[in-house]
């Protein structure tokens, strides 16, 4: 085997493995939040970062997306937004400026460039191999993100090699396609922002809407996020849903970070001329096929949003809130009588097609036997395996797991529960 | 209404601890979840014929039932048949309906609503044109189906629109129907 010359001050050669406490993979919010958190219990670690801190809000978002959640609610352990703008909505650049000023406020000991290979358990905890050398430690932390994979559905086989198909991960401006009709599919938060922003640079859109949920921006004449935090909607525990597996797989709620968007949903896109249809069935006979199903779709994320509304209402009359506006109700999604059922790949209406149909976490590198029979991560609350951890997916321990605003409180719970099981202080 | 709900579960004729249970099952073992069914179908004369329907497999096994079941169908006078039985896009009509139906209970044992009466009327629209190949623009099957419901519940309008709206969500036959499905038909 030949290694290429060493560059990295801390690795010396291929023998010598670095020993640490804790290592965290992956310096998000998610890695961040552990660092600040490990760093107040005074544990040991390092935080590993395949690019630079902040990476996928950097480099795998496309150009125009703003956090859906307003400034102030971008609250870290130790950390706060005290801009200018506390209702406004961070671009990713912004996004990633705020972790960078996270990590240095937090002394985070990251290493940034340091791709992982392989994770393996070993007598001692986990080994960690990478291609800046090799680490060994007791406690391991996965904070690698729930987005590093694209979901794309089986039936994409079917499409023609003459149809160009990205997924909202390649996706980074209208720029990028080629002239003529788009399908977007996916009607969450980023099939109709993406849908939305092609139909405004000129192109023939059609949006494929399965299960979705649409949500005002504001109501009551408050941020719906607000309403979401001071209602407890956010800090919803896994004890507290039914079925957390199904909790775990909602859609986005269709929405943009922009406080003048009152509702971004398939209403808005209709009135810009956007075609609306069934979620995406089969591709076959060169031939696009569209669900039948859009009228139980449309009315289903209808009555979502309505019960939510009607809980926050609930909410709203056991609290002393001044100035909020009287409850409301909103129009029903208009959908199309006959919604078109498929389309003829032929003509050519369709050169691009963009897959907006989810994302997933990539654990490919991970060699523990911690999977679910769907290949998915098993874990209790973050808890993998002992001394392994996850932080940041979606509905881990609360609702807002996943957001930047709820991994915090993941990331405390975490840090707890290594300092009192592995509880080795520095040296 | 709240006060009878909570001494008296309700009782749809639901064993929705059953079904719990079964998903609980199959959770653990996923190939027992794995059905097919089938129907058997024998030529009467003209347009008449007969399915009979008894066996199935599931839970890893051939399963047997203790009665077989006929369905048969033909075609109305209109069409010069004789008009013993329902049509097959009828029946088709007739599926949607008992699928959602049955379904429509269960969620509704589960949501812990008493229904008093459900009737759902189902219509679907064909222009013949199309079985007889008089223009290739026409399709052989229903352009259009529509289903109403009429529903007396221990429930909000609301929460019986969910009832509704979760009954097509989990319909084999609606998905069949809304969604596509690969048919492979051959000679023995």
């Amino acid at each position: 085997m030949i290694f290429a010359p060493d560059f990295n001050p801390v690795w010396k050669g291929t023998t010598a493995m670095k020993k640490i406490h804790t290592l965290v993979i992956g310096a998000g919010q998610a890695g961040l939040a552990m660092s600040h958190c490990l760093t107040d219990r005074g544990i040991a670690h390092v935080v590993i970062e395949r690019g630079q801190i902040a990476n996928s809000w950097r480099h795998e978002r496309w150009d125009s997306l703003r956090l859906l959640t307003p400034n102030w609610q971008s609250r870290l352990p130790g950390h706060a937004y005290t801009g200018p703008d506390p209702d406004g909505f961070m671009s990713m650049p912004e996004v990633a400026g705020y972790l960078d000023a996270y990590a240095r406020a937090s002394r985070a000991p990251v290493e940034e460039h340091t791709r992982v290979l392989s994770v393996t358990a070993d007598a001692a905890g986990y080994r960690v191999a990478t291609d800046r050398g090799d680490w060994q430690c007791r406690t391991l932390v996965l904070a690698t993100g729930a987005c590093n994979l694209a979901c794309v559905p089986a039936v994409a086989a079917g499409l023609a090699q003459s149809v160009t198909q990205i997924t909202a991960l390649d996706y980074r401006n209208p720029d990028q396609l080629p002239d003529g009709g788009v399908l977007v599919v996916g009607a969450s938060a980023t099939g109709v922002q993406l849908a939305a922003e092609i139909r405004d640079a000129g192109h023939e859109v059609t949006l494929a809407a399965g299960e979705h949920i649409r949500m005002p921006r504001h109501y009551r004449g408050r941020d719906i996020q607000w309403w979401m935090d001071r209602a407890g909607i956010h800090s919803t525990t896994i004890d507290e849903v039914d079925d957390i597996a199904r909790a775990r797989n909602v859609p986005s709620l269709q929405l943009v970070g922009n406080r003048d968007r009152q509702f971004f949903d398939l209403n808005m896109l209709r009135n810009r001329g956007v075609e609306i249809t069934g979620r995406l069935a089969d591709i076959r006979d060169n031939r696009l096929f569209f669900s039948g199903s859009l009228a139980n779709h449309c009315t289903m994320s209808d009555l979502k949003m309505n019960r939510l509304l009607a809980s926050l209402d609930l909410w709203a009359e056991t609290q002393e809130v001044c100035g909020l506006a009287a409850p409301e109700r909103f129009a029903p999604t208009q959908f199309p009588a006959t919604p078109c059922l498929f389309h003829d790949l032929g003509t050519g209406r369709f050169r691009t097609v963009i897959w907006a149909t989810g994302l997933r976490p990539d654990h490919s590198w991970l060699h523990v036997p911690v999977f679910d029979r769907k290949g998915r991560l098993a874990h209790a609350g973050g808890h993998v395996a002992p001394g392994l951890y996850a932080l940041g997916l979606p509905f881990q321990r609360r609702r807002n797991s996943a957001l930047i605003d709820g991994v915090g409180s993941d990331a405390e719970a975490l840090a707890d529960h290594i300092l009192e099981t592995h509880g080795q202080l520095a040296a | 209404m709240t006060y009878e709900t909570k001494i008296n579960p309700v009782d749809n004729g639901v064993n929705t601890e059953a079904l719990i249970g079964a998903r609980g099952a199959f959770e653990q073992m996923p190939q027992a979840a794995a059905f097919t069914f089938r129907s058997t179908c024998d030529w009467i004369s003209g347009t008449r014929n007969c399915n009979s329907l008894n066996g199935y497999f599931g839970l890893g096994e051939e399963q047997t039932r203790k009665e077989t079941f006929a369905i048969a169908s033909d075609h109305p006078e209109v069409f010069a048949a004789a008009d013993t039985a329902p049509t097959p896009p009828e029946i088709v009509l007739a599926a949607l309906a008992s699928c959602l139906t049955g379904g429509l209970a269960a969620v509704a044992q589960h949501r812990g609503i008493k229904l008093h009466s459900v009737r759902a009327v189902v219509e679907g629209d064909i222009d013949v044109r199309g079985i007889l190949g008089m223009d290739q623009g026409i399709r052989n099957g229903f352009s259009a189906i529509r289903v109403s419901f009429d529903i007396s519940a221990d429930a909000s309008d609301e929460d019986v629109a969910a009832l509704v709206a979760q009954s097509q969500k989990r319909s084999a036959v609606y998905d069949m129907l809304t969604n596509t499905t690969n048919v492979a038909v051959s000679v023995a």
